[in-house]
């Protein structure tokens, strides 16, 4: 009987998925960690071995973009954390409107990036913007958001955080639903407050949530291209700068290799990122 | 006696003390309502403002970037420019992306429901694949050797190029979707379909697919909006004028001889119709879906 049950999931039902999952995502990973160690120019290579990864931790206008990386993806991380955790706990609280509430918040994560990026760049102007002219209205000078190369990243950063708390909220809402309301009586029988009903039961029963947050967060925040290409290019210098967008500019430069092995190393930072938060969040998650 | 009306007072006055809390908690939640009300009007509302208001002036008025009511109205005027720019190649980006978002949608469910159906019943080998599958989730595309790949196959620059990568760079997601949802399908109906003398074909697209109906336009929202989107893939996989897809639109306005913000805000605005139809009608469904595969995924 068992063996009959098995005829009925065939190994040819992978063959379609095999073939285009392969062709298109696992073979082109697989062929990027041999020419990264080449001088490639798409028609004829030549191995060099390590130089290419060389290269990339000598020039500063390449290795700056680990360090960028690295803050956009925990800054924008953070920000969606705890905004999208204040924002659930409000969103499910006794308020009205929560639901056009829940719907304006999530809206932004089905724009495009790019419009997204076009739209706040053009707020961000450093004279007439709009956030420094309302910002002016109530007396404060704002600063050159895009144009300061020491604040330029966290201004791209904010617009990513705008764009994408609503996700963010969502799973925190959903996280927060599951917690079983009898914990909060309890916890009002015993005469504690809102503060220690967050403290002691909202947040560490929203682990889950959060860890999903955290994790798509990341590895969202250490892929970015698009919305660093639309609101700066890069610049102001290389101030904004991301593994992903010196792999393109490398790419549209013809260094093919080099940009090979840009990708490279952002596979690896993915992955030593991630794997370990995965592992470390996974056997910490605490059961409903 | 006497300690009987103390405690009648000391009731009256705890349960006055409970009516004015209460009256207090009331307004401070009606506070905190506006409050909430206001700071998303300000932080979401504005940038909308923002893009509607500017794409109704001329090019001198929305330059200014402001958030004024426009003194030269010219609605019509800016959206036939933007849709008749280049022999129209905003309407033939329109047809481009609906072109890939259905075809790559379409693929994506037929291979990702089948493979999850294997992966979900089956012990052993198709497990194993689970790790496969999750590295496409984390992984980012590798970009020039895809590009030299789809050369070589004939396939850079193409439609069937295009709409396979697309497929394959969203394999990883639908098919966890799909993987976790057929697990809550019971095995008997495929014992019974079995007993019935049902073939493997008959019995997944005539039993399990129909099934699956609640993933799969989880998948097709979800999926289509970042298909729609996308833009990386398109600027590295699919160039060139004819090949122009909605997000590669808005380069057109941007140039070497500064902006043309008029248009671009109605670009931006044209864009967003399709996202903005979707999320009116399946607002509740795109939440859920993405719950749904957020926290199980």
């Amino acid at each position: 009987m068992n063996k009959n049950i098995n005829n009925m999931y065939p190994y040819f039902f992978l063959i379609p998925a095999i073939l285009i999952y392969g062709t298109f995502f696992l073979v082109p990973t697989a062929l990027s960690f041999f020419y990264s160690f080449t001088w490639w120019t798409l028609t004829d290579w030549e191995f060099i071995g390590f130089d290419n990864f060389i290269q990339f931790f000598q020039e500063p206008s390449l290795r700056i973009g680990f360090r960028n990386t690295l803050i956009f993806a925990f800054t924008t991380m953070g920000g969606k954390v705890i905004l999208g955790l204040a924002l659930a706990v409000f969103l499910t609280s006794k308020i009205r409107n929560k639901d056009l509430l829940r719907s304006i918040v999530f809206f932004p994560a089905l724009l495009s990036t790019i419009a997204v990026g076009y739209t706040f760049s053009s707020m961000m102007h450093p004279t007439k913007g709009v956030i420094n002219t309302i910002l002016s209205f109530f007396g404060i000078t704002g600063p050159n958001w895009l144009g300061n190369p020491d604040i330029a990243l966290l201004s791209v950063a904010m617009t990513d955080i705008w764009k994408g708390v609503g996700i963010a909220t969502v799973i925190f809402i959903a996280g927060l639903m599951a917690i079983p309301t009898h914990y909060y009586e309890a916890l009002k029988i015993d005469g504690g407050n809102a503060l220690q009903a967050f403290w002691h039961i909202t947040l560490p029963l929203s682990r889950p949530a959060m860890n999903t947050v955290i994790i798509l967060a990341l590895i969202g925040g250490l892929r970015t291209f698009d919305l660093v290409w639309a609101m700066t290019g890069g610049g102001p210098g290389f101030s904004t700068d991301l593994l992903a967008s010196i792999v393109y500019k490398q790419y549209a430069a013809g260094f093919f290799g080099l940009s090979t092995a840009g990708n490279v190393l952002l596979f690896l930072f993915v992955a030593m990122v991630a794997f370990p938060i995965f592992k470390f969040i996974n056997r910490k998650e605490v059961d409903l | 006696m006497r300690a009987n009306v103390i405690s009648q007072i000391n009731e009256q006055q705890q349960q006055e003390e409970l009516i004015q809390a209460r009256k207090r908690s009331s307004r401070r939640m009606l506070i905190l309502e506006t409050l909430g009300v206001l700071v998303a009007l300000t932080f979401f509302g504005i940038p909308f403002y923002f893009v509607l208001i500017n794409s109704f002036k001329d090019r001198a008025g929305a330059s200014l970037l402001n958030l004024s009511f426009p003194e030269n109205f010219q609605f019509l005027r800016n959206y036939k420019e933007v849709l008749t720019l280049n022999d129209g190649v905003v309407l033939r980006a329109f047809m481009n992306s609906t072109i890939i978002t259905v075809l790559s949608l379409t693929t994506i469910i037929i291979i990702c429901s089948m493979a999850a159906f294997v992966i979900a019943r089956r012990s052993g080998l198709a497990k194993k694949l689970n790790y496969v599958i999750l590295i496409g989730l984390m992984i980012p595309p590798s970009i020039v050797p895809t590009i030299w790949l789809l050369q070589g196959m004939g396939l850079f620059k193409t439609f069937p190029g295009i709409i396979s990568l697309e497929a394959g760079l969203h394999f990883s997601f639908a098919c966890l979707l799909y993987t976790a949802f057929v697990g809550t399908i019971p095995k008997e109906l495929d014992e019974a379909a079995l007993m019935d003398g049902c073939g493997p074909f008959n019995l997944f697209f005539r039993v399990i697919f129909p099934l699956l109906k609640p993933v799969t336009s989880t998948v097709i929202v979800l999926s289509s909006i970042q298909i729609y989107n996308d833009f990386e893939n398109m600027l590295y996989f699919f160039p060139g004028a004819d090949n122009a897809t909605v997000q590669l639109t808005l380069y057109n306005f941007t140039g070497i001889y500064g902006t043309e913000y008029h248009l671009l805000f109605a670009d931006v605005l044209l864009i967003s119709i399709p996202p903005l139809i979707l999320f009116i009608f399946f607002n509740k469904k795109i939440v859920d879906g993405m719950t749904a595969g957020a926290v199980k995924g």
